[in-house]
């Protein structure tokens, strides 16, 4: 045993420049290697951001028990599929790759190296040792569909999008929806900008739907760019992925946030106790893997009353973003009664009454 | 203190090959310094950067895969910056091959058989050298700058990409990403060394250089190139046309960009992306330049360059290196390159003002 | 188009013209001496995050500017110095620029991603600058102002002083000017000094003025598009001022037809115009003057005195 585990350690040690050992124990068992695989810096104040919070929590929470490392700026495509079988390769035990564009990447690594497990978010392939996982992101849209619906004076939204993917049609459905239950007439004007990052073209995108009549604006992009433009402008917008409020403190009414926490101590558990399963994960406000950030003092207690109506709602199961009738914005109806399915969301190509895209 | 070039009665052999050396080693040195002026582990990221993908050979297969298409681009290049032809839209020309490839992917896809991948090739080398006509053709005919027109066609190419990824070329069953299908197996180049994931393209751009330096340095057609390069008043005098020269500088350039750029569509990423431009075509302007212009100094210089880029990525996870560095590393080299440059074809003195002027 | 949408239009072109009119404006400069220098793009970069970071520090937007002017303008003295003291080859040398001012930039800016500073906006009262039609005149930076003077300046200087006599004339023809006395290397240098702060101070504009953030490549390849657009002026002040606005417009009623629900021509399209565009003109000026390039004669190439 002893022999055992100091070379172990004389492992650990040799290799030039290697990865630091948090606390390895010689008694106890070595420590689970998890690595994360992110798309932006870590300083995006975004996207990446929010998943360095969540391996924070991950390193809070299981202390020596896991060695966590990263790699930020990874480029979508063969460079991340290089980036990706090297964290294998070093013995991580647990891969967590945080874009769409990391898919065909993990599934071609996760097929060569049959003892790692890999989580992908976002995406839609699986393999035994690979999981995908999500946030039901649009439950928060409809809260600040919500907001939106009764805070705004022209009833018009600009929304910067993408690309349309399922994920970005829902959220911006699920906003419209919502604010068309408080304004019937409410309207939400889409402008892609076919990036997720872009700050130059995010402002530009949100002075033009400002000028074309909107006076909120959400967007699903990563900078907080557009938040700047209704700052100077003095309107209103919604955060993306973490609290922006620094960047826009009057505008910024609220925003959602990714805590990924949750997710990722909950399957790092699993694995420590043997029971990691391949599958699909879509948590939402319930989990506690999305959260509204603070709201803004402007916005006045009967709004925020709803806003949180609508959001214990979702909780507790009493309110459904995506509930008929709803008809699309063609005027055909889509959904007579009851909800809409998760099937259903996952194919989502079509827009609400309401949307004009 | 006034520096003077004097101008060396020939080209000194000995710095020729020094230089590229001497500017690696510079590199490493003032890089490590610099980085640990801000507060990084300078000599730990040099380390990692230049020397540790070297020395684990189970890296030796990325260094390979990332080399091959900078080597294959260089190599085109370096024809034509002899010839004194200055392609600098190999990207554009790049992303044409890769589009044109995948066309026949595309059109191919469901069909099996041993000849679709060639065809791809083919049509890859074949859009390259057509989209690197049209500066030959604006050059011979409207004596346009080539440097600003294969420049400027890059950016229409980025365009062209992203137009076939969000719309006609989208894959259908893709949840409307913009991305084609991925490419079937008959579409997909195999791996030579089993078990890595070396593919065809890692041998073939070890191929064309040292077919390119036999053509360089023992055809009619490699001496005419430098010729022109070197004494364009001669050149004619001698009978060479200057036209046909030009013309196949670039589809020499723009057919080996374009394969270069099928083969990293049909080898590492499998399908087209909007991701598909990583800059290849502006960083083998380094690795023809690194490698003097000549085919077997660019294959060296193709691996040095791949060197930074998979060390670059070793050190950020280990050392927490910022991926930035990567750029300012292979920049640095670049310019420790040309300043070196100097000492090839001139010999440098230090003087100082009082003696310059005694000496004038 | 109704009074309400034409004014917000027009500020949006000023602000998407006028960095790239000041980048375009140096380089034209630099260009007419007879140097090409691709690394528009790196030392916008580098004037970009220099501008953020000192005013982020210092709370005072005009130091920052003249910081960034001072850092790009360095880096084009490393330009100047391996191209025009050691005769290196300004292609490359331009195009390392360029790498090592996105890699430079990225690693300077990294304590800076997650902050933003107040805009540097209009110095004018708010009853001007906030009025809704005068603002379309008073609304802007103090840099939108500064480009239009300098347009004006570099303009006059080119064609009505001696030293902008000496500078065509280095472009031109650098062994006569070089023979009758002047310093070529000297008058490239300053040249080439000037075009980096011109860049610097572009690249400030996305900094400070139009998102007020640090992120690594915020300028988002526009350096690519004040070089094409230097071409596209045929290496004249006035014809760059109006390129510059015509391209500004471009960028920006795309999106507006975008926002209003309609696309006329795929956006992809209307992205590469100024390329296109500046391919056209440059066959037509080219094949009008009948094989005779319009650029500066000595354009890119390095200069060799014989003696």
């Amino acid at each position: 045993m002893k022999t055992l585990t100091r070379r172990t350690i004389l492992k650990s040690t040799a290799a030039a420049g290697a990865l630091p050992i948090i606390g390895s124990s010689a008694f106890a068992a070595d420590p689970l290697k998890v690595a994360f695989v992110y798309l932006g810096p870590i300083g995006d104040h975004g996207w990446t951001y929010a998943h360095e919070q969540g391996r924070q929590d991950v390193i809070k929470k299981f202390g020596d028990k896991v060695q966590t490392s990263i790699v930020e700026n990874v480029l979508e495509g063969p460079d991340s599929e290089r980036v990706i079988r090297r964290l294998a390769e070093e013995g991580n035990k647990l891969i967590f790759t945080t874009s769409f564009g990391y898919m065909n990447p993990t599934l071609k690594v996760a097929k060569r190296f049959k003892d790692v497990k890999f989580e992908h978010a976002t995406g839609y392939q699986r393999a035994p040792n690979m999981s995908t996982y999500n946030a039901r992101f649009y439950e928060g849209r409809a809260v600040c569909g919500t907001i939106a619906g009764h805070m705004s004076k022209s009833g018009v939204a600009g929304y910067i999008a993408s690309f349309p993917i399922p994920e970005v049609v829902m959220g911006i459905n699920a906003f419209t929806l919502a604010a068309r239950k408080v304004n019937p007439d409410f309207k939400t004007k889409v402008l892609w900008v076919s990036s997720w990052y872009d700050p130059a073209k995010e402002a530009d995108a949100a002075k033009a739907l400002i000028d074309q009549g909107s006076d909120v604006i959400s967007q699903h992009t990563d900078s907080p760019a557009a938040l700047q433009t209704c700052e100077q402008r003095g309107l209103m917008a919604f955060g993306q992925a973490w609290d922006m409020s620094n960047f826009a403190p009057k505008a910024h009414l609220t925003a959602i946030v990714n805590r990924w926490g949750p997710y990722y101590e909950a399957r790092i558990q699993q694995l420590l106790d043997g029971k990691w399963e391949s599958g699909d994960t879509w948590w939402g406000l319930k989990e506690g893997v999305l959260e509204m950030s603070p709201y803004n003092e402007v916005i006045p207690a009967d709004v925020q009353t709803a806003a949180e109506a609508t959001r214990t709602g979702i909780i507790d199961g009493s309110v459904n973003p995506f509930a008929g009738p709803i008809k699309d914005n063609a005027g055909k109806e889509r959904l007579a009664s009851g909800v809409l399915g998760d099937g259903d969301l996952h194919k989502m190509d079509w827009y609400v009454e309401g949307v004009q895209s | 203190m006034l520096i003077e070039l004097e101008k060396r009665k020939e080209p000194s052999k000995a710095m020729l090959y020094l230089t590229p050396i001497i500017a690696v080693v510079a590199t490493m040195l003032a890089g490590a310094i610099i980085f640990s002026l801000i507060g990084h582990d300078g000599f730990g990221a040099v380390r990692k950067i230049f020397l540790a993908p070297l020395l684990d050979t189970y890296k030796w297969q990325d260094l390979g895969v990332k080399a091959a298409p900078l080597i294959l681009i260089g190599v085109g290049l370096a024809i034509g910056f002899r010839a004194n032809v200055w392609n600098i839209g190999a990207e554009g020309q790049y992303i044409m091959g890769g589009l044109a490839g995948t066309g026949v992917a595309l059109a191919t896809w469901g069909m099996t058989g041993w000849w679709i991948l060639p065809l791809m090739c083919i049509a890859g080398i074949a859009g390259g050298a057509a989209y690197a006509g049209i500066p030959a053709f604006l050059k011979t005919r409207l004596n346009v700058n080539e440097i600003l027109s294969s420049l400027m066609l890059t950016y229409v190419a980025i365009q062209v990409l992203y137009y076939l990824m969000r719309g006609p070329w989208k894959d259908p069953d893709g949840f409307n990403f913009p991305q084609t299908r991925l490419f079937t197996d008959d579409q997909i180049l195999p791996t030579v060394i089993p078990g890595t994931v070396v593919h065809l393209g890692v041998p073939l751009a070890f191929l064309v250089a040292i077919v390119a330096w036999f053509v360089m340095s023992r055809s009619v057609f490699g001496f005419q190139i430098r010729v022109v390069g070197a004494a364009p008043a001669a050149a004619r005098y001698g009978g060479f046309n200057t036209n046909k020269t030009i013309w196949a500088a670039l589809l020499a350039g723009g057919g080996l960009a374009g394969f270069a750029g099928i083969l990293e569509a049909a080898g590492p990423f499998g399908q087209m992306v909007p991701q598909f431009p990583t800059g290849y075509g502006f960083t083998a302007i380094i690795v023809a330049f690194l490698g003097r212009l000549h085919p077997i100094g660019i294959v060296l210089a193709g691996i040095i360059l791949a060197v930074t880029y998979v060390g670059g990525e070793l050190a950020q996870s280990s050392i927490g290196l910022p991926a930035a560095a990567t750029g300012v590393f292979q920049a640095m080299m670049l310019f420790f390159l040309l300043a070196t440059d100097v000492l090839v074809k001139y010999r440098v003195k230090f003087a100082s003002p009082a003696k310059a002027g005694d000496a004038a | 188009m109704t009074d309400s949408l034409l004014i917000p239009i027009i500020m949006t072109i000023v602000g998407a013209a006028t960095p790239i009119l000041l980048a375009a404006l140096g380089e034209l400069v630099v260009e007419k001496s007879g140097v090409l220098n691709l690394g528009l793009e790196g030392m916008m970069l580098i004037g970009a995050v220099t501008g953020f970071a000192v005013t982020a520090t210092t709370g005072y937007a005009p130091l920052g500017v003249v910081a960034a002017m001072i850092a790009a303008a360095a880096s084009a003295g490393l330009f100047g110095f391996l191209t025009l003291t050691l005769t290196a080859n300004q292609v490359a040398t331009g195009l390392a620029l360029t790498i090592f001012g996105i890699g430079l930039s990225a690693l300077a800016g990294e304590n800076y991603v997650g902050q933003t500073v107040d805009v540097f906006g209009s110095v004018f009262p708010a009853a001007l600058s906030e009025h809704p039609v005068l603002r379309v005149i008073f609304g802007y930076s103090p840099l939108v102002y500064v480009s239009l003077l300098l347009v004006a300046a570099v303009s006059w200087f080119l064609r009505k002083t001696r030293g902008g006599l000496i500078l065509r004339a280095v472009g031109e023809s650098d062994l006569s000017a070089h023979s009758i006395g002047y310093s070529v290397i000297g008058v490239r240098y300053m040249a080439v000094l000037f075009g980096g702060a011109m860049a610097g101070i572009a690249g400030c504009f996305y900094s400070l003025v139009l998102t007020p953030m640090w992120a690594e490549q915020l300028t988002a390849g526009r350096g690519w598009i004040a070089l094409a657009l230097v071409v596209f002026a045929g290496w004249r002040p006035m014809r760059l001022l109006l390129g510059a606005y015509l391209f500004g417009a471009v960028m920006t009623l795309e999106l507006h037809a975008k926002a209003a629900g309609f696309s006329l021509v795929a956006p992809e399209f209307l992205a590469a115009m100024p390329y296109l565009a500046t391919i056209a003109v440059l066959a037509i000026i080219s094949a009008r003057k009948a094989g005779k390039s319009l650029a500066p004669a000595c354009l890119g190439k390095p200069f060799k005195p014989s003696s």
